[in-house]
This record gives structure tokens, C-alpha cells and sequence, in this order.
């Protein structure tokens, strides 16, 4: 980066970065190359400086008008006319710096231009415009669900004064205003950054937020007749540099810095978000969106982010259960797993049906692959599961894995056989059926009374269902917070599920289940004692999986196999960047 | 051997054990903390009564917290007792009661008293009146060593083995001073019998408080009144008594010689591993040296259970030189009056001394005490001596040869010493 | 650092003899037992002593009269003038608290309630004092003023479940505290 060797003897500095389609920019003393158009803001960034802003945000347009990025720019002075300019000895020309600052967010660098983050005039303009912002702020961290994870504290304790110099009495504005099912609204934190504002307008394409009253009295609001009811409000909570909008769902629920972080992804649709799944203890408290450029930009709808409650609801299933003599009894794993290893025996071929769900992890699907085979049966399907994509983020398949099927069970149309299956339970050809994850009688169109002829139906789910009563063996699962695993997203893009909680005491996880069923019925099967030891078979065995471990994903994934699927937001996104409007 | 006998001995053996040593046992703890806590300037336990509130009445009764003892000893008994997976079972069992059982057994031969006379029989007060006292009390005694080594050995741990190797050491180090230290008193009376030597200082002044006599026959030949120098034979007694003493402490691994369950070092010593009873019974073992080890101090140095100062002659005998039917009760008191002003001295002197190290306390049993009793012999047998010999071979060939023994035993010990420094540095 | 040699002080023939140092031992010993009986112990009198020793009868005689302006006795919580309940469960208390005894339930304040304003008040406030080390880091960490050790030390209870201060009990011990924060006065 630091350019210190003198510039070759034929060549300056400035010729060598225009051949990269690079300027020279001096960072705080030190020369850096940076691409051309960079932002300030991102430049500092790039040499390792933080500059301090509100309103600033890479994935959206820049108004400038929080001025905490504040920096002080020099140039070289413009030559008189005919004067050739001067070089100094390390080939860059001298800075001549303009006594006003310039805020980082909104200017691009030039070349030979120079950036002081630090020193006496851009700490004092820090401090005048902390000050000012913390005028008419309440200071009620306590209260403030944002407290521990506010730029307003942070920047106060770098940057502020400690204590108030303001004597007046300070503009009382709207708190706790119900702008919208998900969304509550304090005006007297707000620092009138308008992220929201932009957001709304320019990535949810609902503009419903806005500005009124000027100076002092500016008051954030919705449009008269509207409410922020948009599907990707809560992604105003997560911008919000304050507290101005907090979630309704996690108000008041728990500190911030109680919470243990998790870095998963979503399993509502295809898109698979990379998410934070917030912890403590054994409960989830929230789930926030996490940038992945390549799946979800910085954004999640709400709809998939508030789907956690239902692993801590009573209808959980925490036991093992087994129907003897037309009842349901809490047995132990062995006994539950015996039963169905001595039922499965008996059918083979065409008599014995496996059907699994999108919502598993490849593992899993690769293990009930396995299973399938133990049996000697091609009966094997998912339960499709398509609706309207929002033309955003949430994809038409509602599956989160229906790829990582595709490419391990090594079939185009993974959902072919459920038909087949279907009639084969009416018609009574089909003795033993195995299901996980799918409530059969909801989603699948089976009949119940079907399903009672049966001679054996196990079910593995993490709620009480219809299908779950009449199955003769229920076996109880992990969701999608309490387990390890890896998933393929419509783009083909594999992506980890990490385990932030532990699954109830009884229930056990998914892949543990199908391992100790094959056991069961193979014994001679090899041991699996991690579910890093079944992605490495399924490495072995599926080309797109090739030298990868569950580590090597990493946390943004890795693409494995082309899809003829796009994200329609990352597109959009993709054309604004390319307009100059946002940084991306 | 008469029936008679028989129910008396044991008798004897169930009143002195029971109803004499083992409340003072109990009460010697008592003692111990609360002496103790006085010389902290501090309470001690005074709040164990009796909770009368629970019959009825208004108030508990404290009695100053006498019933503390009781309480503990409910308290050993109910304690669970664990007993360490890793021990050897067998021995780890005997070992608490080889502690306590000498102790106890040593007790029949101290004289409580001189004689009751109860229905027409004569009831000497000690259970068995042999002529080999002190020699009997030594061979038990140093018995007691091994109850402690087992329990350091078979606990199976390095504390207590430490705390046991530590013990077995300093007992037999200090049994030969014990021994030697006893040899002039022996010289003096020329015999074993503990009665007769309470007897004959009743009526002849105490060992170490020669005050009165009698009919001025100390020795056979009327050493006390033929001669002025009677007093020198204190030197060689209260060498003795000093020794002697010290040496007990060290016995009944008492302060400033408790190195076998030094806490600092060994954690508990050698009754680490030992919970509830088990404890108590090493516990009560050592208090029952301590009472025996005071018991044989006061019968040998201040005349037993005499009254002394003429005073057994002048009240308690009828005119023909027999004791008066009672007087057995009162040399009893009198006894126990000793014993327990000795009991209060051993511990005034636990809670005032801090503890020795091993080598000093070593140091002192073979380098100091050895010697000094071995001297001490000499020295007393001279003096004893000199009359038969007369004064000039007592000048001429005793002293010169007396004082070139100690010479002789002063540099072979210093010179010792010099070697082991240089060995050192 | 220097090594410092220190060398062992020579020792007359009297000293080596130890006899006279442990006689002053004993000597000084029973000097003090003499004074404890007579109730005459060196800081007797300043710490009441019962009349044996230096040693103060607890539960018939009590130290509470004396007790510091600081002393750190049970935590319990406070209302204000108002009869408002100060804390606003911020939970720094039970993050601050090194034995984590503190469990705070936060809950949101009705609109119908006069101090709606404040929006926020713990739904439970628990504070085991099995746990509580009585280190005040609550009272010093608390924004609000709400939490304070009192001079209270006596805290009994026959099981765990009575030993868990609840926040009825935690303002009963509490009750009112006059002045400080007045931040979420209406008039203001």
C-alpha cells in the first residue's frame, strides 16, 4: 500500500496508478492506491481508518446530512497558466490544505489528494456536531432498546464532550408512535440520518417514511393514510444508527449484551438470508439479516425473520413416541428406533416410501438418500412447496434446499416420485412410509384415512401435527437453530447452518436420527460420530461438493453449481451500483 | 484369687476409666478451647445447655457451655463416617484404636489414691499395684506410636503417611530421654512400685518439694538428716523433671511438638482420612496421654495423691500409721486436683509456644535431651553415691570424672555439629 | 532486585538456652487471660465486649447502632416521591453483578399508567441472596438510583425459594428514597 520507494526513474506515481485505473491518495501521512470514484469515506476505510458517520450507508444513496464524517481534503495547488507542476522528491506533488472540512461520505478522491482523519480542526468539528445531535437527544439509555449497540454512544464516548452545556428546555417530540405493526417510533432519539427514509424509498420501494417540520421541530413520520406495514420494515430497526425505530417483537426483551451471537441462515425460502441468530440461554431472541453481498445484500424480510417462535411453543415435541394398542406413549430413543428398524425389515422395494422435505439440510437428505438405499426402494420424494416470489428477497420456492436435493440425490426434479407415492398409499401397495419434516395431511394432500392403513408411518417433526397423531413412531427433531449443517440456495450458492441452541432435552438432531436408524438396520454400516463426517462422504461422492468441508464454507458460502435463478433485489442493487448512486 | 478381687478390680477399672478419665477427657477439650480463648482474649464456647425451652420452661440453661463436650460427642457419633476408597480397610480401623487403647491401659497402674476402706475390705485406689510402674507405663505407651503410624500408613495418602512417618520418629526419640530421665528418680528410691514411691513421698516430702519429713529417714541410712548437702539432689531432680516434662509433651504430640498433624505442612497429618468417631477417637487418645502423661508427672515428682505437708500423717491416719476409711476420697481429690492444674499447664503452654521444626525438635530429643539425662544420671548417682565413698573420693575422682564426661559429650556433640554445617555449605 | 543477604542474629548464651523467651511467653499469655477474666482485654471497651475477652454476644448484644454510613448490607430497590418504581430495567445491575445473583424480567409499561412516559419497568426483579456478595457494584452501576444496600445484614430463610429476594419483597425492604434522580418528573 505505502508507496515509500522513490518513483522509477521514467515513470511518477500518478502514471503508475492511472495504468490500474488507480489514483494516489494520502491517508493520515501515508500514500494509498485506490480505484477511481472511490468515496472518501471508503478510501479511509480501505487504509484502515474509521471515519465516524450516521447517515452513511454503502447500500444506500448519500444525502450528507448527518456531517459527522467530517474530514479535512487537500489538493495540489493549481498551477498558474504555462507553470509546470513541481514535484517533490518521492515523485507526488506537495497538498495544500483547504482550511474547511469536507464530509467523507459524498466526495470522491482525486489524484494526489490528501485526507486527515484525525487532528485539531476535524476533532472539533466532531465534537460541535456531537454536541449538536445530543441537544435535544433524551438520554435515556436505559431505556433504549438500542443502548449497546447505538453509534450515538459509541461516537459520544470517542468524540463527545461528557457532559451538556445546554441549559434550555430540550424539544419534546412524539415518543412511542405506532407507525407500523412491526415498528415503534421514539422521535426524541432520532438524529434525523433519513436511513430509513432512503431505505424505505430506494430498496423497499414503499416509500412511506418521511421528514416534516423543519430545524429543531424536523419530525420523522409516516405519510399521512400510510403505515410502514411494508414486509422489510424491520430492516429500518437494523439501519437505525439510534433507537428512533425499535422492533415491536424484541422491545423490551432483553439487553443486547446478554445476547450470544450465531452466524446461520435463513430456511423460510430459497434465497437462504444470512442471518445472526441472537441468543441467551437456551431462547432465541431475534434473528437480524447479516451482509452477504451475493444473497441478500443487508436485508431480510420480516415475514422470515420473526418465524422462531415456534421452537419454544408448547406443541414442541420432546420426547420419542411410540403407538401401542391405539395410544401414543413416551418411549426412549432405542426403543423408538428398534421399533422401526424391526418394522422397516419386513418391506422391501416398491412396499416401503421415503419422503423428506426440502426444509433439511443435505446432509440429512443425504443420509435419508441412504436410507432409501439400505431398503432397496427408489420411492424416495420431497414435498414441493411453490408460491409468488415478492420479487425481492423471498424466492417462488419456499424450500431452502431444493437445489442441495437436486445435486445429492443426483435428480432434476427431486419432487417426481411424490405422486407415485401418493397413490400407492390409496392403493395399498405401499405397506411402511417414512416421513420427515412434512405434515402430510397439510401440505401433501394425503388422506388420513390413508394414512391409518398403514402398516407402519414414522414421522419425525418438531411440532404436534395431524400427521404426527396418526403415525405409529414419532420421532422429535431439531429446528433450525439447534443444528449444524449446510444448505444450497437457489442460486447455487452452499451456505451453512449453525447450531445456537440446543435442541429440548428428548429430542434429538436430525441427521443423528437417520444415522441411528441406518445403524439399525445395517449394522455394518461405517460410524458417523460427526455431521462433518457425513459431509465428507457426501464430498465423496457428489462432484459439486469436491474438496469441501463444513469449515471451508465458511460464513458467506461458497457456489457450487449454476442455476438459471437470480435475486431480483442483489439485481436491482447490481444496477444502482453501476448508475454511481450507491457504493454497494 | 478371690471373687471378691475380681469384682473390685473391675469395678476399679470401670469407675477410673469411666467415671474418672473419660469426663476428664471430655472436659480437657472443653478446657483446651476455652483456656484458649480466654488467653485470646476471646469467649470460647459458652452456649451448649440444655434446652430446657423444649420441656416447657422459660429459659434454656447455658451452665457456661459445659455441655459443649456432650454435643461434640453426639456430634462424632452421628457424623457420617467415610471411610476413603483408596485405604487399606483392616488398618485403617485398628489404627484409631491402638491410639486410644494405650492410653487408657496405661492407666492402671497409677495410684489414684492411697487406700478406702469400704465394709471391711481394704481397697487400695489403683487398679494394679505391680512393682514395675514406670517400666509397665513406657512399654504401653510406646504402643500408642503404632496406632498413629498405621493410620498415616494404611490412609493411603502422602499427608498422612507423612504426618505417621513423622510420629514414629519423634516417639522413639523421645522415649530414650523419657527412659534416661527417670533413672535418677529411680537411683533415689531404688524402687518401681508407683504406690510406694507416693507413700514414701507423703511422708517424706514431695520430690521436687523436699519441705517436711517425717522421722528423718529419706534413704535408708538417714541421708536427709546426717548430711547439709541433701539439697543438691534437687539439681539432679529438677533436670529430670524438666526432661521428663518436656519429653511428654512431645510424647502426646502436644504444642510445640504437634508435628504429626502439623496443619501448616501436612494438612491434617497423619488423621487426614479420619471422619466422625474415627476422629474422635485419635482426638480422645491424645487427651488420655496428655491425662496420663500429667498423671505420672504429679505421681512421681509432687507426690501422687498426698496432701504433702505433713498433713496425710496429721488428718487422714488413725494412730497405728493406717489410713482412716475415707482417705482414699480425699488423695483422690487431691490427685485430680494435681493432675488437672497440669492439664491447664500443658494447655496454657499449647497456646503460648509456637510450633517447632522438624530438625529442631529433632535436634532437641538426641542432641540436648540425650545428653542432659545421660549427664543427669552421672550427676545424681554421685550425689547419691557420695556418703558410701565419702567426701574426699566425692572431690578427688567423682566430679573430676563427672566433669569430663559432660567435656567429653559437650564436644563430641559440637563437633558433630561442625561437621554437618560444613557438609551443608 | 537485589538479594539481601540477611545474617542470622548471634544469640547470647541465655537466648539459646530459649528457656527465658518461652517463660515471657507463658508470662504474657496469662497476663492476658488474667485481663480477659477480668473483663479488662485491650479493646474491650471500644468494641463492647460482653465483659469475657474482647468478644461482643451476638445475638443479645448488636453492633447496628454503630454501623458505617457505607456499611453494605441486603440490596433492595426503591420508589420515588412519586411512589414510582425507579428502576427501568436496564439490566446493567445484572450484567454488572460478578455472582449473578440478579435475574431482571423487563416489561413494558401500560399507556393507561401515569409513567407510561418512561415506557419501561422490570415485570420481575430477583435478587438470591445465597449468591450476593454484598459488593454494591449494582448500587454504584444503577443510572437510575433505583438499587441500594441498606444497613439490613440479618437475611434468613429455611429454604432456597425463601432466600430469593422477588421484587415485592425488594421494595418492601426498599420502601421510599427522597431526592437524587428526578429525570422522569412530569413537571421537568
Amino acid at each position: 500500500m505505502a508507496d515509500s520507494a522513490p518513483a522509477t526513474a521514467d515513470k511518477l506515481p500518478k502514471d503508475l496508478a492511472a495504468e490500474k485505473g488507480m489514483v494516489n491518495v494520502q491517508i493520515d501521512d501515508t500514500w494509498v492506491q485506490v480505484p477511481v470514484g472511490t468515496r472518501m469515506i471508503e478510501a479511509c476505510r480501505m487504509a484502515g481508518k474509521e471515519i465516524p458517520h450516521y447517515c452513511y450507508h454503502t447500500k444506500l444513496s448519500s444525502p450528507g446530512n448527518c456531517r459527522m464524517c467530517l474530514v479535512q481534503m487537500g489538493m495540489p495547488p493549481r498551477p498558474a497558466p504555462g507553470q509546470a507542476p513541481t514535484y517533490e522528491e518521492n515523485g507526488y506533488q506537495e497538498i495544500g490544505w483547504m482550511p474547511r472540512p469536507v464530509i467523507a461520505c459524498a466526495s470522491t478522491v482525486a489524484e494526489n489528494m490528501g485526507i486527515r482523519t484525525g487532528g485539531d480542526l476535524v476533532e472539533k468539528c466532531r465534537n460541535g456536531v456531537m454536541e449538536f445531535l445530543l441537544i435535544n437527544h433524551p438520554l435515556d439509555c436505559p431505556i433504549c432498546d438500542q443502548a449497546g449497540e447505538c453509534s450515538l454512544q459509541e461516537f459520544s464516548v470517542e468524540h463527545g464532550r461528557g457532559c451538556s452545556r445546554f441549559e434550555e428546555m430540550k424539544v419534546k417530540k412524539p415518543k412511542n408512535v405506532d407507525i407500523g405493526p412491526r415498528i415503534r417510533l421514539d422521535d426524541e432519539r432520532c438524529i434525523m440520518c433519513s436511513r430509513c427514509i432512503r431505505f424505505m424509498d430506494e430498496v423497499a420501494d414503499d416509500p412511506a417514511l418521511g421528514f416534516i417540520d423543519r430545524g429543531t421541530h424536523t419530525t420523522l413520520t409516516v405519510h399521512p393514510g400510510h403505515r410502514l406495514d411494508s414486509n422489510y420494515s424491520l430492516n429500518t430497526a437494523d439501519i437505525c444508527p439510534v433507537g428512533a425505530l425499535t422492533s415491536t417483537d424484541f422491545r423490551f426483551q432483553m439487553r443486547v449484551w446478554f445476547l450470544k451471537e450465531t452466524k446461520s441462515i435463513d430456511v423460510n425460502c430459497g434465497t437462504g438470508c444470512n442471518t445472526v441468530i441472537w441468543t441467551r440461554g437456551n431462547d432465541i431472541f431475534r434473528i437480524t439479516p447479516r451482509e452477504n453481498n451475493e444473497v441478500n445484500s443487508c436485508w431480510m424480510p420480516d415475514s422470515h425473520r420473526l418465524n422462531f417462535r415456534y421452537l419454544h411453543t408448547e406443541t414442541r415435541l420432546t420426547d420419542p413416541v411410540v403407538k401401542s394398542r391405539g395410544r401414543h406413549e413416551v418411549a426412549d430413543w432405542f426403543e423408538a428406533i428398534t421399533r422401526v428398524s424391526e418394522g422397516l425389515k419386513d418391506y422391501h422395494g416398491d412396499e416401503v416410501a421415503f419422503i423428506g422435505s426440502g426444509r433439511m439440510t443435505n446432509e440429512e437428505l443425504f443420509l435419508l438418500k441412504h436410507l432409501a438405499d439400505t431398503l432397496e426402494t427408489d420411492l424416495l420424494t420431497l414435498v414441493p412447496r411453490f408460491a409468488q416470489s415478492d420479487g425481492k428477497l423471498i424466492a417462488a420456492d419456499r424450500n431452502p434446499n431444493t437445489t442441495g436435493a437436486k445435486l445429492i440425490w443426483a435428480s432434476n426434479d427431486p419432487y417426481a416420485k411424490l405422486k407415485a407415492i401418493r397413490k400407492g398409499v390409496a392403493g395399498r401397495r405401499i405397506k411402511a412410509l417414512v416421513v420427515f419434516y412434512e405434515d402430510l395431511l397439510a401440505e401433501a394432500d394425503f388422506k388420513a384415512s390413508d394414512l391409518e392403513n398403514l402398516d407402519l408411518l414414522v414421522s419425525n417433526h418438531i411440532l404436534t401435527n395431524d400427521t404426527a397423531s396418526v403415525s405409529h413412531v414419532v420421532l422429535p427433531g431439531a429446528g433450525f437453530a439447534e443444528k449444524r449443517g449446510s444448505m444450497v440456495n437457489i442460486t447455487g450458492r452452499l451456505q451453512r447452518l449453525n447450531q445456537a441452541i440446543l435442541p429440548p432435552e428428548g429430542a434429538m438432531d436430525d441427521w443423528e436420527i437417520l444415522r441411528d436408524l441406518i445403524r439399525a438396520l445395517a449394522p455394518n454400516e461405517p460410524e458417523r460420530n460427526l455431521v462433518e463426517d457425513v459431509f465428507g462422504e457426501i464430498a465423496d461422492e457428489v462432484e459439486e461438493f469436491e474438496e469441501l468441508t463444513l469449515s471451508k464454507i465458511g460464513d458467506l458460502g461458497v457456489h457450487v453449481t449454476d442455476t438459471d435463478e437470480s435475486i431480483p433485489l442483489l439485481e436491482t442493487e447490481r444496477v444502482r451500483i453501476a448508475a454511481g448512486e450507491i457504493v454497494g | 484369687m478371690d471373687a471378691v478381687f475380681i469384682i473390685v478390680s473391675a469395678l476399679k477399672v470401670f469407675g477410673f476409666t469411666f467415671l474418672v478419665i473419660l469426663p476428664l477427657v471430655a472436659y480437657s477439650t472443653y478446657a483446651e478451647r476455652r483456656v484458649c480463648a480466654i488467653i485470646q482474649d476471646r469467649v470460647g464456647p459458652n452456649r451448649v445447655g440444655l434446652p430446657a425451652t423444649l420441656l416447657g420452661f422459660k429459659k434454656d440453661l447455658k451452665f457456661f457451655g459445659l455441655v459443649q463436650p456432650l454435643a461434640d460427642g453426639l456430634k462424632g457419633l452421628f457424623k457420617e463416617d467415610l471411610t476413603p476408597a483408596h485405604v487399606r480397610k483392616a488398618f485403617y480401623w485398628m489404627a484409631p484404636a491402638f491410639t486410644a487403647a494405650p492410653a487408657f491401659i496405661t492407666l492402671c497402674v497409677i495410684p489414684f489414691g492411697s487406700a478406702v476402706t469400704l465394709f471391711g475390705h481394704e481397697i487400695q485406689m489403683v487398679i494394679a499395684d505391680i512393682g514395675v510402674g514406670p517400666l509397665f507405663i513406657f512399654a504401653i505407651a510406646s504402643l500408642s506410636v503404632y496406632g498413629i503410624t498405621l493410620a498415616g500408613w494404611a490412609s493411603n495418602s502422602k499427608y498422612p503417611f507423612l504426618g505417621g512417618v513423622r510420629s514414629c520418629a519423634q516417639m522413639i526419640s523421645y522415649e530414650i530421654s523419657l527412659g534416661l530421665s527417670l533413672i535418677p528418680i529411680l537411683l533415689f528410691f531404688g524402687k518401681l512400685n508407683l504406690t510406694d514411691i507416693v507413700t514414701h513421698q507423703a511422708t517424706n516430702g514431695w520430690l521436687l518439694l523436699p519441705l517436711w519429713n517425717e522421722n528423718g529417714t529419706v534413704i535408708h541410712e538417714g541421708y536427709w538428716q546426717s548430711s547439709g548437702y541433701q539439697w543438691l539432689l534437687l539439681l539432679p531432680m529438677g533436670i529430670s523433671f524438666f526432661v521428663f516434662t518436656t519429653s511428654i509433651f512431645a510424647e502426646t504430640n502436644r504444642m510445640p511438638f504437634d508435628l504429626p498433624e502439623c496443619e501448616t505442612e501436612l494438612v491434617g497429618g497423619y488423621h487426614t482420612e479420619y471422619s466422625s468417631m474415627k476422629f474422635a477417637l485419635f482426638f480422645m487418645g491424645e487427651y488420655a496421654a496428655m491425662i496420663v502423661g500429667s498423671a505420672l508427672i504429679v505421681t512421681i515428682f509432687f507426690g501422687g495423691w498426698s496432701l504433702g505437708f505433713g498433713l496425710d500423717t496429721a488428718l487422714l491416719q488413725t494412730g497405728d500409721g493406717d489410713w482412716k476409711w475415707y482417705a482414699g476420697f480425699i488423695h483422690l481429690g487431691a490427685f485430680l486436683g494435681k493432675t488437672i492444674a497440669f492439664i491447664l499447664f500443658f494447655i496454657w503452654v499449647r497456646w503460648t509456644v509456637p510450633r517447632f521444626r522438624y530438625d529442631q525438635l529433632m535436634k532437641l530429643g538426641w542432641v540436648v535431651f540425650f545428653e542432659l539425662a545421660l549427664f543427669n544420671i552421672f550427676l545424681a548417682a554421685l550425689i547419691i553415691a557420695a556418703p558410701h565413698i565419702g567426701i574426699l573420693n566425692t572431690l578427688l575422682f567423682g566430679f573430676p570424672s563427672l566433669t569430663i564426661i559432660a567435656a567429653l559429650m559437650f564436644f563430641i556433640t559440637k563437633a558433630n555439629e561442625e561437621k554437618r554445617r560444613i557438609k551443608i555449605t | 532486585m537485589a538479594i539481601v543477604k540477611v545474617k542470622r542474629p548471634k544469640l547470647s548464651w541465655h537466648e539459646h538456652l530459649y528457656l527465658p523467651a518461652i517463660l515471657k511467653g507463658l508470662g504474657i499469655t496469662l497476663k492476658h487471660a488474667i485481663a480477659a477474666l477480668r473483663g479488662k482485654a485491650p479493646g474491650a471497651e471500644e468494641l463492647a465486649s460482653s465483659g469475657l475477652g474482647v468478644t461482643m454476644q451476638y445475638p443479645e448484644q448488636k453492633w447496628d447502632a454503630r454501623l458505617p454510613e457505607y456499611y453494605r448490607g441486603v440490596p433492595a430497590l426503591v420508589t420515588d416521591e412519586q411512589g414510582r418504581e425507579r428502576c427501568v430495567s436496564c439490566q446493567l445491575c445484572e450484567f454488572i453483578c460478578p455472582p449473578k445473583a440478579i435475574t431482571i424480567l423487563p416489561g413494558e409499561l401500560q399507556s393507561d399508567n401515569p409513567w407510561s412516559k418512561v415506557e419501561k419497568a422490570p415485570r420481575e426483579f430477583e435478587i438470591n441472596m445465597i449468591r450476593c456478595i454484598y459488593c454494591g457494584m449494582c448500587e454504584e452501576v444503577c443510572p437510575e438510583q433505583a438499587i441500594f444496600l441498606r444497613q439490613d445484614y440479618a437475611m434468613t430463610g429455611g429454604t432456597r425459594d425463601e432466600m430469593v429476594n422477588t421484587k415485592g419483597r425488594l421494595y418492601k425492604i426498599g420502601g421510599m428514597r427522597e431526592g437524587l434522580v428526578n429525570k422522569w418528573n412530569k413537571l421537568k
